[in-house]
């Protein structure tokens, strides 16, 4: 098991452009589960493939349990690798793509059955061994896949995107068979993905990147509840932060914290006109979407999240509020997070 | 759309049933008239007595066929076939290869190298091949010039490219493989890009070198195109005789005689329309079964 850092780590594809990723710094704790989160083309997987040894870093550092590793060939940074695709060796049968990492390390021969049927076991593909890739399904490929990759026990584990050929159903066991499965060999893991809810349940910390650079690094909660920016405070939940300028700085708030101003106990709260346009029926849930009355945020689009219990009508406008300690505060030029200050509304 | 589109489809047909036929005639007929016909009577001939300035014709049967099996000149000829194509292959095969794996990364001027890969096959058999007579003539080869130039060779007695033996063979092996690497490479570099990129990447991760990779990896996935590529180029290889014709005639003495040129001089040159025939049927049971071999292997990979 190892540890693996970032040093002011860079990739530009072609020279004079916008690095595709820019002077990341990050640290891996021991064993830890850590997510790279962003939308497409913010360059998680053009980091996690540097790490890889897969492209070459522009510049900066990658180390690994200490080492640099920046020359280094994949084979030597004794990482192991699931691919978005799985890439299984169409023409092998899942017992010798198990056991191709263990050829082409030279393992002893004798040991090879008794490695792959611990890793297949693992995985409960046992029975699965003589069938070639093509032969099995969407679960099944992601489960030899990674078997291939826990074979040889590698030091770190990279995954990029596992669960995203997988239908929506599908996804939801394979996520907690790796989360379980993680929990069980304990090695450190990277894992990239677009999907914030899977970030959110998987990872031990979650890393969200945007345009090539790190917003910011915490645990789920920590990057939910006090996002470093607006990027992260829109880009994580569902729907998005609340965001409203006032005074000179743009104030956030969840769609589950603008809620009647009847319900909120608290003294500390935001009272808001809120005219309700469009009412979505969630089953457990109400989504709210309308514009606020009056004062300094007259004519702002909002949105809120409410449980059900009450009855809205379209085109009413109703007493809502947001408990103050909820108000998130960012900068209005670097949209940073800034120091909470007292406002006025009216 | 594509309800639509298959509507226009439709109506067109029924509304001129005729197109598809006036379409595909052309094809029909060229095949029928230019390969079908000859080759019917070609095998007519090899079962009858026909010969060049003579109208009288009589059925055999197997005679002919008897009659160039104990022919020296026959069995020397099979052997070079053979021994062409096969050898032709193999470095076909080993040069393909390698100039598929150097032209498949994006470098500057690739585009340019490709095009100047592939000129060898575009050029005329015939035209090409003469530019290798002159290149491998014995007082006006350049090779000779630059070996003796080198060093390597006396300058009084040169080798005679395609006037010994040894090395007449060498020289038709080697203009045959000049004229088909360009076609295998391009084959093989369009196997070697439908491999995704993914695949080796995970072998290098998995800890695979070059040649593991290249070995265990890409060549047993591209085990149905290779088999195309050889299969074409074996027949390319085995039915040729403009390369001997232009090059050696098959001299000296028989050495690198082929199947199709002595079917050429026996039959055309030599009147013995028969014989010939004989000779170039015998060749058609051989491609046959090497096609149906190298099929089978494709969809074997394919399937597997």
């Amino acid at each position: 098991m190892a540890v693996v850092e970032t040093r002011k780590l860079t990739k530009v594809f072609k020279e004079g452009e916008i690095g595709a990723v820019n002077e990341v710094d990050l640290e891996t704790r021991e064993g830890e589960f850590l997510v790279f989160l962003g939308p497409s083309g913010s360059g998680k997987t053009t980091l996690l493939r540097m790490i890889a040894g897969l492209e070459r870093p522009t510049a900066g550092e990658i180390l690994i349990g200490g080492k640099v590793v920046n020359d280094l060939t994949p084979r030597e940074r004794r990482i192991a690798m699931v691919f978005q695709s799985y890439a299984l060796y169409p023409h092998l049968s899942v017992y010798n793509n198990i056991a191709f990492p263990l050829k082409a390390q030279n393992v002893p021969k004798h040991t090879h059955k008794e490695k792959v049927q611990w890793a297949a076991s693992l995985l409960g593909i046992g029975n699965l061994l003589q069938r070639k890739p093509r032969e099995l399904s969407g679960g099944e490929r992601q489960r030899v896949a990674l078997a291939r990759a826990i074979v040889r026990e590698p030091s770190v584990f990279l995954l990029d995107e596992p669960l995203s050929n997988l239908d929506a159903k599908l996804r939801l066991a394979a996520r907690e068979e790796l989360e379980r499965f993680h929990r069980r060999v304990g090695t450190t893991t990277i894992y990239v993905t677009h999907d914030q809810v899977e970030a959110m349940a998987m990872g031990d910390r979650v890393m969200v990147l945007n345009k090539g650079m790190v917003r910011q690094i915490g645990t789920p909660k920590e990057v939910y509840d006090d996002p470093a920016d607006t990027f992260v405070a829109t880009f994580l939940g569902s729907p998005p932060m609340n965001l409203i300028e006032n005074d000179g700085i743009t104030v956030g708030f969840r769609p589950e914290h603008f809620r009647l101003a009847e319900d909120i106990r608290e003294s500390a709260k935001v009272n808001f006109k809120f005219r309700v346009e469009n009412v979505e029926y969630l089953g457990a849930e109400f989504i709210l979407a309308g514009i606020l009355q009056g004062g300094k945020a007259d004519g702002k689009n909002v949105i809120a999240r409410l449980l059900l219990g009450h009855n809205f009508e379209i085109g009413t406008t109703y007493d809502f509020a947001v408990p103050e300690r909820h108000l998130k505060f960012f900068d209005r030029t670097t949209e940073q997070k800034s120091p909470a200050r007292p406002l006025t509304w009216q | 759309m594509a309800i639509g589109g298959a509507k226009v489809k439709s109506i067109g047909a029924a509304q001129s049933p005729l197109l598809g036929l006036a379409m595909f005639s052309p094809a029909v007929l060229y095949i029928l008239l230019l390969i079908g016909a000859p080759f019917l009577l070609a095998i007519f001939y090899a079962f009858s007595d026909a010969r060049i300035g003579s109208t009288q014709l009589h059925y055999v049967g197997l005679e002919n066929f008897r009659s160039i099996l104990q022919s020296p000149s026959f069995k020397k000829a099979l052997q070079n076939s053979i021994i062409f194509t096969v050898v032709a292959q193999i470095v076909v095969l080993v040069c393909s290869n390698i100039l598929s794996i150097a032209l498949e990364k994006p470098f500057r001027g690739r585009g340019l190298v490709r095009f100047l890969i592939l000129l060898p096959w575009v050029a005329p058999v015939s035209l090409g091949t003469i530019g290798w007579k002159w290149i491998l003539d014995s007082i006006y080869s350049v090779i000779t010039w630059v070996l003796i130039w080198l060093g390597f060779v006396n300058r009084f007695s040169p080798p005679m490219w395609l006037g010994e033996e040894k090395l007449a063979m060498a020289s038709v092996i080697l203009v045959h493989c000049w004229r088909l690497i360009p076609f295998s490479t391009v084959i093989l570099l369009a196997g070697r890009t439908a491999i995704p990129r993914e695949i080796p990447e995970a072998a290098a991760i998995d800890g695979a070198g070059f040649w593991r990779t290249l070995f265990q990896i890409n060549l047993p996935i591209m085990t149905p195109i290779l088999g195309v590529a050889v299969l074409f180029g074996t027949i390319f290889t085995f039915t040729d005789m403009t390369v001997v014709y232009i090059l050696t005639n098959g001299g000296p003495y028989d050495s690198t005689q082929t199947l199709p040129n002595l079917a050429f001089t026996q039959g055309i040159q030599g009147s013995d329309l028969a014989a010939g025939a004989a000779i170039s049927v015998f060749l058609v049971p051989v491609l046959v079964i090497i096609a149906y071999l190298m099929l089978r292997v494709a969809h074997r990979a394919e399937v597997a």
